[in-house]
């Protein structure tokens, strides 16, 4: 793998924002439910990550961290 | 294992109280990142505006001071001409910067105050429920507007970039969105050039972002994205309005 990110499901308001922007449509949204009462985002176990950034640019609650190498 | 993105590091760890999707968070976290990156945290300024991005100042870990409604940049006029080297930003929503305090944005502009004027249009009054804003889209719905704006008795939406532009004073004015990765990238160099034009002493920068506003839009967070690209960037075309920072030479 070429990138990994960390979502905050405690930040995470399920928007669905970075599921449109992914390039490699790598991310999907949790059935469980956090203290906030949304359903945050979670990255998939066979997703793909090049480690673009881009999720972490459009996320509007600044919850990805991104990491590549 | 390198870091390619994580917490700007003026921006507090807490949970924003913003909708989800909103434009305001991602706006705040550019002003954040871009305190980091030109290192001006020690000297930079910030007024809130009214309206729900009022509690700016519990997210950016900066000195801010809170302005009555619209009256963003006659309080960050005083505050730049009592502190010259301080960086001093106001950022407003639409409903305060086009509605309520139009005499003093122009007029601020008009004096070529050495400020930075951030303004997020999301076309509606937010936080008090979704009235209509001198920003709403002609035939746009709003809670004031239930059969659509209608030019004959609301008047057409108020493009406060071209106003400001076309006076003497304003140096850079930039229209940018909160839509596409792409537009968020541009966004963020846009509020840099502002606050390197206030750097450089050249005059009033004004740099509006166009901002989703799910909620009152009563829209997907994804589909009020979509819906900026689709019909506000028709009615506010992005881009660089003015920039004299040229012609100009720094004091």
């Amino acid at each position: 793998m070429k990138g990994y990110i960390k979502i905050d499901g405690e930040l995470c308001k399920g928007c669905q924002v970075c599921l449109t922007f992914c390039p490699k449509s790598s991310l999907s949204i949790s059935d469980k439910v956090n203290a906030s009462g949304y359903s945050p985002a979670l990255f998939k176990e066979d997703g793909e990550c090049t480690g673009c950034a881009i999720c972490a640019v459009v996320c509007p609650e600044v919850a990805i961290e991104v990491y590549r190498g | 294992m390198k870091t390619v993105y994580t917490h700007p590091k003026y921006l507090k760890k807490v949970p924003f109280h913003y909708c989800p999707g909103c434009g305001h968070s991602v706006i705040h976290r550019l002003i954040a990142e871009l305190i980091d990156e030109m290192n001006i945290h020690d000297r930079v300024l910030g007024i809130p505006p009214c309206g729900c991005s009022v509690f700016a100042y519990n997210y950016l870990d900066i000195d801010m001071t809170e302005a009555a409604h619209g009256r963003g940049a006659a309080v960050a006029t005083g505050m730049k001409r009592a502190f010259p080297e301080a960086i001093v930003f106001s950022y407003q929503g639409d409903g305060d910067l086009a509605a309520i305090g139009t005499a003093e944005t122009i007029h601020a502009a008009n004096r070529g105050e050495n400020i930075t004027v951030i303004s997020v249009n999301n076309a509606v009054y937010g936080m008090t429920g979704g009235q209509m804003a001198p920003t709403t889209l002609l035939d746009q719905w709003t809670t004031t507007t239930p059969y659509g704006r209608d030019a004959k008795t609301a008047g057409h939406p108020v493009k406060m970039c071209e106003l400001v532009a076309v006076l003497d004073g304003s140096v850079y004015v930039e229209r940018t969105a909160v839509d596409s990765p792409a537009n968020i990238r541009k966004a963020k160099k846009a509020i840099q050039k502002g606050f390197q034009v206030q750097m450089d002493n050249l005059g009033f920068s004004l740099v509006e972002v166009l901002s989703p506003c799910p909620v009152n839009w009563k829209m997907t967070p994804v589909e009020s994205w979509e819906w900026i690209e689709k019909e506000m960037e028709k009615v506010f075309p992005l881009g660089i309005i003015k920039d004299t920072t040229g012609k100009k030479d720094a004091d």
